[in-house]
């Protein structure tokens, strides 16, 4: 029970493999008490294996791994009551109602009849349910389903919290409405492990974020820890005219980095938006060079992802 | 999070058990809910009872003992073979449950899991009950006439609700083994028609080939069929009575522990 350092998540050394597929080979993570993580990685990479062993679903080959103190094989009934398990692999029953299906989860969780019921129309309210509370879940929309799951490991108000994919195959609206919720619930003070495959989501969402493909981590930090990885910002011009092109690839020499001379660009690195933006504009004024428009490119985790992981991008957006 | 949360803090044992209420009440609602398997467990029999009395009625008359009615006869037959099949559902419901993820859930929380399990089978002895009455009345209006005394009756209603019961767990054992609920049709199929049609249901056994004969005589179904049909026409029931029984428990023992191991081990992987 005691939780020395605050560390709600601890892994290391998890291996998992089926026959001659190795699918984690060795990880090692931890996670704050209070703090999101990011499990960034394309289809494949192990990441729903490794949320179903740390939530006791799975039993890993080799590894300690401890939630909130206790380990998962020895205190698994323990672990099972301070996490909340949510996405891909968990799922809500659809022939009862939501608001059945969270009665039922909470009496589960060993929730007294009265605070399962509170909490359930509290929950229905914050997800936006109240009315269809009492319809059967198999009339919900994608949206609302997944809403509800989330709702439903929610019911005891764990303080560790997994999501698996959570908002895979949403469309736009939902998931921000997604986002809305994580946020909250990342405001209330839970842990909160994410696994996705969307680099917005773990930009926009989590603390620190960890990328694994083939079953290993293969980079980690924070969002902006893992764009300086890859790179700086990124000045683009558009000139009038290739004439204009050439002559300001004379002026500004080494620090252009690429140029098309059909579209008439120019791009160079930047260090320092202030000034050296300025430089370049006044460089360029002082020898007439017209500029028909101009952009500033931050590296996104698009980017990092792609560097680290050599796969395509339209692999990815397949999804 | 205003709401203040209250833990139950009963001993492990009546938790485990109250799981498993919750889980009945869960399949339950789905029998229920289900309205298209409901009209099922209702029309089938019917049609099942009418269809094989007219059908078979007039060409087995003459091997039936003198003074039996067809009719009466076929009633525990039916009834049984009703159930035999009616048990599948068990395993149609833990297949899907296995697929669906919602085990998942479950396994997630710090329930005990068979209890989604004796959901299944316990909520099954809801649906054969419907049926069973379903075909009772229907007996009644086309001609279906019985000795039995109220004592007979709770006899007949144990036997029967025994026999659904291990009935249901062993074919739990076959849901948790399939992969699909197509496989689980077909597998439950292929052991409950010949044991259902190999049996005392339809026919009297002695116009059966000699190895079919003994293995009619001697398997399970025929012990509950015969001893239904002892206490329901006032006949000696002479020892398919606790050989019913017997059977009934062997089932239950067999099935239980393997339906509980398999369950554990596939949803873990």
């Amino acid at each position: 029970m005691v939780n020395k350092s605050n560390i709600a998540i601890k892994v290391s050394g998890l291996k998992k493999s089926y026959g001659k597929n190795k699918v984690l080979t060795g990880i090692d993570f931890e996670v704050k008490q209070g703090t999101m993580l990011a499990l960034l990685g394309p289809n494949g990479a192990g990441k729903t294996t490794a949320v179903r062993i740390l939530s006791t679903l799975l039993k890993p080959d080799e590894g300690d791994i401890s939630i909130a103190g206790y380990d998962v094989l020895t205190q698994a009934d323990c672990v099972r009551r301070v996490i909340g398990l949510t996405g891909q692999s968990a799922a809500v029953d659809e022939l009862l109602t939501g608001r059945e299906n969270l009665v039922m989860m909470g009496r589960l969780y060993r929730l007294t009849k009265k605070s399962a019921k509170l909490r359930a129309d509290e929950l229905l309210k914050d997800f936006d349910l109240t009315d269809a509370a009492d319809r059967p879940s198999k009339t919900y929309s994608g949206g609302m389903r997944r809403r509800l799951d989330l709702a439903v490991s929610l019911i005891a108000i764990p303080p560790i919290i997994f999501l698996d994919e959570p908002t895979t195959g949403l469309d736009p609206r939902s998931r921000l409405a997604m986002w809305d919720i994580i946020e909250k619930l990342m405001a209330s003070g839970t842990t909160i492990l994410l696994t996705t495959q969307y680099l917005e989501e773990a930009d926009k969402l989590a603390d620190q974020i960890i990328v694994i493909d083939g079953g290993k981590i293969i980079a980690e930090g924070t969002a902006s820890q893992l764009k300086s990885k890859v790179g700086k910002d990124r000045l683009e011009l558009t000139l009038k005219d290739s004439q204009a092109v050439a002559s300001a690839k004379k002026i500004l020499g080494k620090a252009i980095i690429g140029s098309d001379d059909e579209e008439n660009t120019v791009s160079l690195t930047i260090n320092d938006i202030n000034k050296d933006v300025k430089n370049v504009l006044e460089a360029l004024s002082k020898a007439n060079i017209t500029i028909v428009s101009m952009e500033v490119h931050k590296p996104t985790l698009d980017d990092v992802f792609l560097s680290l992981t050599g796969k395509q991008k339209n692999k990815k957006e397949e999804a | 999070m205003s709401v203040n949360l209250e833990f139950d803090t009963k001993p492990k044992a009546i938790q485990s058990i109250n799981d498993s209420w919750i889980m009945i009440k869960r399949s339950s609602t789905h029998i229920l809910r289900n309205t298209d398997q409901l009209l099922g467990a209702f029309f089938q029999p019917i049609m099942f009872l009418v269809l094989f009395a007219a059908v078979f009625g007039g060409a087995i008359k003459g091997s039936l003992p003198p003074g039996i009615n067809y009719l009466d006869f076929l009633m525990a037959g039916i009834i049984v073979q009703t159930v035999a099949f009616g048990s599948t559902t068990t395993a149609v419901a833990i297949c899907n449950d296995l697929q669906k993820g919602i085990v998942d859930r479950f396994r997630s929380l710090p329930m005990n899991n068979i209890a989604v399990l004796n959901g299944h089978v316990v909520s099954d002895l809801l649906r054969n009950t419907i049926s069973t009455v379903v075909m009772l009345m229907t007996g009644l209006v086309i001609g279906f006439r019985s000795n039995a005394t109220v004592i007979d009756w709770l006899f007949i209603a144990g036997i029967l609700l025994l026999f659904t019961f291990a009935f249901s767990w062993l074919m739990a054992i076959m849901g948790v083994f399939s992969k699909s609920v197509e496989a689980v049709q077909w597998m439950t199929f292929i052991i409950i028609f010949p044991l259902t049609f190999a049996s005392t249901a339809f026919v009297p056994s002695d116009s059966m080939p000699y190895y079919l004969q003994i293995f009619a005589e001697n398997q399970p179904i025929t012990q509950v069929i015969n001893a239904v049909r002892a206490l329901m026409l006032d006949t000696p029931i002479g020892n398919y009575g606790w050989l019913s029984v017997a059977w009934s428990l062997g089932i239950l023992a067999v099935s239980v522990p393997i339906a509980a191991y398999l369950f554990k081990r596939k949803a873990s992987n």
